[in-house]
């Protein structure tokens, strides 16, 4: 009850606000007549969206698979890396310096290295996605999978369990819910880093999209592009927290909204 | 009676930040098949140190430690562990958090799923076994954990002050219960607490622990009749062992009188 509540009040308030920001908009082109080179009235930008919704949508998909797949493999090694790290203390001091490392540098500075190394296809947009999405995923993993109960591993080895075991039954759900944490933030991240790469070098996605536009001053392009992008970044968002919820049912911050908690 | 437990001058020093610290000097004691001990002593006395020791997750550094006539090097087979908290495991519904002692070992058999749901039933959370544990009360979910470890049949359960964070009619409950299940088949209990009317009541001997280093220091044998109603604390005999151990220890100057 509770949660739907604040959840329609909160969609409410969200599109409230989007309204206000999109009339105040339209409303201060209308008085100020800036040069549309400088702010196209939200009007013009969606009629420009609406001459042309399969060449947006196609550079939209593009720049989302990009994300996906970037997301998806930073998840993999993330988790793989930080099992590792767990398990020795030598691979901790080694893996987490060299990420520490790489995720020190500014990673537009990495991105002209990548496409020398890879080209100028969905390779070197993907790994420059996982560059910037995998520190989180690693880091978040790691705090899940050691704050385990120590009882629960003394439980474990009085029953004999092999490590594999411990793994698989108590640390990893135990570092799920600390994963989704990593993972809300990784998936904006892999989504700055395919536009990252499509600044770079490439003839697809939004990040393309916006280069083209801004090369022929074209402002309300570059906006079309720009309001993709936010629609493209909050719905990745809010579908890695649906999966949470579906995956999470149990965990404190989810029994709320579940329904678990009418007890 | 034949010895189910030996522990021959076993010591153990943890290794801290701080140095070298005595957590348990010269403990010797035999626990014989079927008995119900209790170790009974203040906080820092070593309780735990000596359960886990037993239960082979630490090495003693001094003396050893026999477990059916066998050394230890690691944790024995046929061992049922109960702690103070009850670790379940919050993803999992209580039906599958008692089973996770078999698949810890395996898969779990229809036989040990239905063991397991009998048992739920005879610790009254038939009704409660497809529930998460967060929706149980403090008593059911250690009730749960008495069943995890009771699962796999253990020849040794060792407790370490399971119902220490209940509330006093909860824990009366549950001692009723353990001496209940214990009457019907008589395993070897080792059993932590700190409150002396609790290691009375449950225990056939109580073994009193001291701090400074962390060792045993009087063996009571505890000669109640069994089976135990609760009322049996009422009677002269059993305060006169409570009165006898509170004595022993406020000669200690462990406890005031
Ligand atoms: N892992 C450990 N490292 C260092 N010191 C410990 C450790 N575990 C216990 N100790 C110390 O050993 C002593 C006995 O602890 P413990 O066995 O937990 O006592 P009890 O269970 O009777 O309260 C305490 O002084 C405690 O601080
Ligand atoms: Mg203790």
């Amino acid at each position: 009850m509770m949660g739907m509540w604040s959840g329609s009040a909160g969609l409410r308030g969200t599109l409230a606000v989007l309204i206000a920001v999109i009339g105040g908009w339209e409303g201060a082109v209308w008085v100020f007549q800036p040069p549309i080179i400088i702010l196209p009235p939200p009007s013009r930008i969606w009629v420009d969206f609406l001459e042309a919704p399969s060449y947006f949508l196609r550079h939209t998909w593009y720049t989302t698979s990009t994300t996906l797949a970037g997301f998806a493999l930073s998840v993999v090694l993330g988790v793989g890396l930080a099992v590792l790290i767990v398990n020795s203390r030598l691979l901790e001091r080694i893996i987490y310096t060299v990420l520490v490392a790489l995720n020190s540098l500014p990673k537009v500075a990495l991105a002209p290295l990548f496409v020398i190394w890879m080209g100028t296809g969905i390779e070197p947009k993907i790994a420059i996605a996982v560059m910037l999405a995998i520190f989180s995923i690693v880091v978040d993993t790691v705090l899940g999978l050691r704050s385990v109960d120590p009882d629960a591993i003394a439980l474990a080895r009085v029953n004999h369990a092999s490590p594999l075991k411990i793994l698989i039954k108590i640390r990893f759900p135990n570092a799920l819910p600390s994963l989704f944490v990593g993972m809300k933030i990784a998936i904006s991240f892999a989504l700055v880093g395919a536009i990252v790469g499509e600044f770079v070098a490439g003839s697809a996605g939004l990040g393309f999209v916006i280069l083209t536009a801004q090369g022929q001053f074209d402002t309300s392009r570059v906006f079309v592009a720009l309001v993709l992008l936010g629609v493209l970044g909050t719905l990745l968002f809010y579908i890695v927290e649906a999966v949470e919820r579906l995956v999470l049912p149990w965990h404190v911050s989810q029994r709320a909204v579940a329904g678990h908690g009418g007890h | 009676m034949v010895a189910c437990v030996e522990i021959r001058a076993a010591g153990k020093i943890y290794g801290s930040a701080r140095g070298p610290v005595t957590a348990l000097a010269d403990v010797s004691m035999d626990v014989a098949e079927g008995e119900f001990v209790s170790l009974l002593g203040p906080s820092g006395c070593g309780k735990s140190t000596l359960l886990k020791c037993i239960s082979g997750l630490e090495a003693p550094s001094g003396g050893e430690i026999r477990v059916r006539g066998e050394r230890l090097s690691g944790p024995p087979k046929g061992l049922g562990m109960v702690f103070q908290r009850d670790v379940l495991l919050d993803w999992r519904t209580i039906l599958q958090n008692v089973l996770i002692t078999a698949e810890f070992q395996g898969r779990p058999t229809a036989a040990t799923i239905d063991r397991a749901r009998s048992l739920l039933e005879r610790f009254g959370l038939g009704d409660f076994q497809n529930r998460h544990p967060w929706e149980l009360s403090g008593g059911m979910r250690q009730r749960a954990a008495i069943c995890r470890a009771l699962l796999c049949e253990p020849e040794i359960l060792l407790m370490d002050e399971p119902f220490g964070a209940l509330d006093a009619m909860t824990r009366d409950d549950l001692n009723v219960e353990l001496t209940r299940i214990w009457q019907a088949a008589r395993r070897t209990v080792i059993f932590v607490t700190h409150s002396i009317a609790e290691a009375v009541y449950l225990s056939d001997r109580v073994a009193m622990m001291s701090t400074g280093p962390g060792r045993i220091v009087e063996i009571i044998p505890i000669d109640l009749p069994r089976p135990r109603p609760l009322s049996i604390r009422e009677t002269p005999e059993f305060a006169r062992h409570v009165t006898h151990i509170r004595g022993l220890f406020a000669a200690l100057g462990i406890v005031k009188e």
